[in-house]
């Protein structure tokens, strides 16, 4: 998000914030339009207006699947909506309020993805769309194709376990796609050769799906507890607001659908606006500024002095963390404006006396996501299946392949796997050696002090581990991170 | 406590009270040149070997900006100077100051390895006028000798007035135009609104950005010794010339002094007062393609050069000007990307002929 984009985006949750009747309408159709507004520029032609209406149709579909058995009307958020008021926006309300619910939402969202089309006929570049819409019968077709499809998945495959399972796999498959470069390109290969473009030209970054991962995630999750019978009914406009949430789309958190579900009527909390700026202050004031000298591919093999690349390392940790955690901020403020209350996604992970609590305090909700989807089913069937290995293989597995998933999550190279290996073996180590002090450790209950000591040792050497892992995180290849690593320590 | 309701309209006009209030003081006092002075340079970072210019802050580590103060304040001319030695200065264009040249190889740096006390106060773009106020602040260092390296292309009087530096330093350029009566130089009358606006807060803001990014881009200025962004690959300087006769608007046949600023390589030396200053008219590419017998570069036709070199010459021996005239010291085949710019072996040439000249001025001080 830039910071136009904040501006507006802030007052548009101001004013969403008014009008509690309408307020499920009026975020599903910002939503909607913000996919558009926020996805980039992308050298194929029309790929930047696919791309988002992908994002749309792939929630439909799943919606689709996913939902569970009707009993009773769904969770809108329309419970607690105000009596007829004499504004317009609420008069407009009234009259979507006639007829099907879901319909109703599939119509808004068509209809704003046609209007956006239709954009294309206005001027050179209008609006919202980073670049000019293709042609309006082929946006219609795709979103007439879009929609039988829907409405096929939702009669034929509503509720299967295949088509659950499915679509899962579906939605992984696309994401190792999009997130390992040769494949990458390889689609942009073929989609240049779509659209008849030089395919000399074709990159990995042709593809850039902007909020893709975060909105796989929140997917994986519905469908993954729609299979444990979790997942709450919502109507179409509850759930696709909840996937493609404004405030959340490009980089988090990855709320809870039980929980986001709640909190389309809440009251909106004016410490939003605090929160927002903040953000924008550890983002656009600290971040950006840090990121000139933060390392980086160039700048790690240029560095004639350890003291000096030690700062740039430094210096990466916190852009990082201030670039990150700033994004959360403004989504979580902008949030708040309009009534809901997102989770937090740090906690000062830096201060933290160990590595387990470092990854209890940082992206939590990916953390989180991975210990429900991944861990705990993993280390339960190792402990209850045919083989049972020991606790601390259990621990080892379960430590590493998640940390390495996470790591492969932002994208499949070696230097991300990497660093996620680096800290699952961390996490390892630490569980190993605080269940072999443990017992020396609790002596230490009656000294203050002691402890006070302890927990400022351990949040250096922790800090330390963790911005030593950056090296892997934030340059190109394995072998200059290895370097980097060597010339950190005189090498 | 009492936990009241919070008033946005009362924080609102506060707050725009506090910013019109804080951008009043700000432009009343205008802090600019104290901030500048301000730096982390010579005491957490080693001091720049050159003064702060890039194109590319992201790969240069460096960056243009307009206060002259930070600019030598960043130097490490900034640095006390030590006792027993005597400094020399070096004020010129882009080739002075080492455009695609690694700091360890421009001419200071050659001088300096053959134990001078050398500090490069070169500045790209092509103005007498700009040396002028870089010579001024270049003086309160007490230099012992002042090496001036000029060429044609900085002395027409169009070109005085438009180097970013000047422009953006535009009082101080008014004042050294006054006080040295420099009539031939036009900046025109300060637009005091403009002057005002561009003196509160909001309006410096892309300066004080710039003080900050200087301050920043020391952490990998130190780190790694880079200060320029240098292209895998440029084009040599262009040998086949257009048949072209004319300089900045002149025709053949005469070039007269009034059609130079002359007068601001005057005022340079009368601003040295006791400190010598050596004038050299700096090595130039000589074509020996397409039209060389007209041009002798991209930059000069060969009426014009020949005119200036022979004003040069008369106007230094009139005013008892130590001159040196060094156009034709440097082979063609040491000039990089342009009919100035001057490769690494180019640079230790220029540094072995100057090194006599600098040490026998030296000597007799």
């Amino acid at each position: 998000m830039t910071l136009p984009q904040i501006l507006v985006f802030a007052t548009l949750a101001l004013w969403v914030g008014r009008w509690t009747p309408a307020r499920p309408w009026l975020l599903l159709a910002i939503s909607v339009l913000a996919i558009y507004w926020t996805q980039p520029a992308l050298p194929i032609r029309g790929l930047d207006f696919w791309l988002p209406t992908a994002t749309l149709a792939v929630t439909i579909w799943v919606w689709g699947i996913a939902r569970p058995e009707r009993k009773e009307p769904p969770a809108t958020g329309e419970a607690d909506a105000a009596p007829r008021a004499p504004h317009l926006p609420a008069r407009v309300l009234e009259f979507l309020r006639r007829g099907d619910q879901d319909g109703r939402a599939a119509l808004l969202i068509a209809a704003l993805i046609l209007g956006l089309g239709a954009t294309r006929y206005l001027g050179p570049l209008c609006c919202v769309t980073p670049s000019r819409p293709p042609e309006f019968w082929q946006i219609a077709v795709g979103v007439g194709g879009a929609a039988l499809l829907a409405f096929a998945l939702r009669r034929f495959a509503a509720g299967r376990r295949g088509a659950l399972e499915g679509a899962v796999w579906a939605l992984l498959a696309v994401f190792i796609l999009l997130k390992t470069d040769p494949l990458a390109q390889a689609a942009a290969l073929g989609l240049r050769a779509l659209t008849g473009q030089s395919q000399a030209m074709a990159s990995a970054l042709d593809i850039r799906w902007l909020g893709f991962s975060y909105v796989a995630f929140r997917l994986i999750h519905t469908l993954r507890d729609r299979l444990a019978g979790r997942l709450p009914d919502l109507s179409l406009a509850a759930f696709v607001t909840y996937i493609i949430f404004f405030p959340a789309f490009t980089a988090g958190p990855i709320d809870r659908v039980q929980r986001f579900s709640k909190e389309f009527a809440g009251k909106p909390d004016w410490s939003g606006f605090e929160r927002i700026l903040w953000g924008v202050f550890k983002k656009f004031a600290l971040a950006d500024t840090l990121a000139l000298v933060a390392l980086n591919g160039v700048n790690a093999s240029q560095v004639i002095h350890p003291g000096w690349l030690w700062v740039l390392v430094y210096a990466y940790a916190l852009r990082i963390y201030f670039d990150f955690s700033g994004y959360t901020d403004i989504a979580i403020g902008l949030g708040r404006l309009m009534g809901f209350h997102l989770p937090e996604n740090f906690e000062r992970p830096y201060l933290k006396p160990n590595l387990t609590t470092f990854w209890n305090a940082w992206h939590i909700t990916l953390a989180q996501w991975f210990r429900a989807y991944w861990f705990n089913p993993l280390t339960r069937a190792l402990r209850t299946g045919r083989w049972q290995p020991p606790l601390s293989v259990v621990i080892l597995l379960g430590q590493l392949s998640t940390m390495l998933l996470i790591g492969l999550w932002h994208g499949v190279t070696w230097n991300f796997a990497l660093w996620g290996l680096w800290h699952g073996v961390g996490l390892f180590v630490h569980n190993r050696w605080s269940e072999a002090t443990k017992a020396r450790f609790a002596s230490l209950n009656d000294h203050p002090a002691a402890q006070r000591f302890l927990a400022v040792v351990g949040a250096l050497a922790t800090f330390h581990y963790v911005a030593l892992g950056w090296v892997w995180f934030a340059l190109p290849s394995a072998a200059l991170s290895w370097q980097t690593l060597l010339k950190l320590f005189g090498g | 406590m009492t936990n009241q309701p919070v008033s946005w309209r009362n924080v609102l006009l506060k707050a725009l009270v506090l910013f019109l209030v804080a951008n009043l003081l700000f432009a009343a006092t205008d802090p600019r040149p104290a901030l500048g002075r301000l730096s982390l340079y010579n005491r957490l970072f080693p001091g720049r070997l050159r003064l702060p210019y890039g194109e590319r802050p992201d790969l240069a580590y460096n960056l243009s900006l307009n206060n002259l103060e930070a600019m030598f304040a960043s130097h490490e001319i900034a640095q006390p100077r030590p006792a027993e030695t005597r400094r020399v200065v070096l004020i010129g264009d882009s080739a002075t100051w080492g455009y695609l040249l690694r700091p360890e190889q421009t001419l200071a740096a050659r001088l300096k390895q053959r134990g001078f006390q050398v500090y490069n106060l070169g500045y790209p773009t092509l103005s007498a006028t700009k040396d002028l106020l870089l010579l001024q602040y270049a003086l309160r260092c007490q230099p012992d000798l002042i090496i001036w390296l000029v060429t044609l292309e900085s002395l027409p009087l169009d070109k005085q007035l438009t180097s970013p530096i000047v422009q953006k330093n535009a009082a101080e350029a008014r004042r050294l135009i006054a006080d040295f009566n420099l009539r031939q130089l036009n900046l025109p009358a300060e637009d005091r609104m403009a002057a005002l606006w561009s003196r509160t807060l909001w309006g410096a803001r892309r300066d004080l950005a710039d003080l900050f990014w200087l301050q920043m881009y020391g952490i990998l200025w130190a780190g790694t010794g880079i200060d320029q962004y240098y292209p895998a690959a440029y084009d040599p300087p262009q040998s086949d010339l257009e048949a072209d006769q004319t300089f900045h608007g002149l025709q053949p046949p005469t070039l007269r002094a009034d059609d130079l600023a002359l007068d601001v390589l005057a005022a340079g030396v009368q601003m040295a007062g006791a400190t010598p200053v050596l004038l050299v008219n700096e090595p130039i590419y000589l074509s020996q393609g397409k039209n060389s017998d007209l041009r002798y570069n991209f930059f000069y036709p060969r009426w014009a050069y020949d005119q200036y070199r022979q004003l040069l010459a008369e106007h230094c021996q009139q005013a008892g000007w130590r001159c040196l005239d060094a156009w034709n010291w440097t082979p063609a085949a040491e000039f990089t990307n342009s009919a100035i710019h001057r490769s690494p072996a180019g640079e230790q040439q220029l540094a072995e002929a100057l090194a006599p000249v600098i040490q026998e001025i030296l000597g007799g001080r």
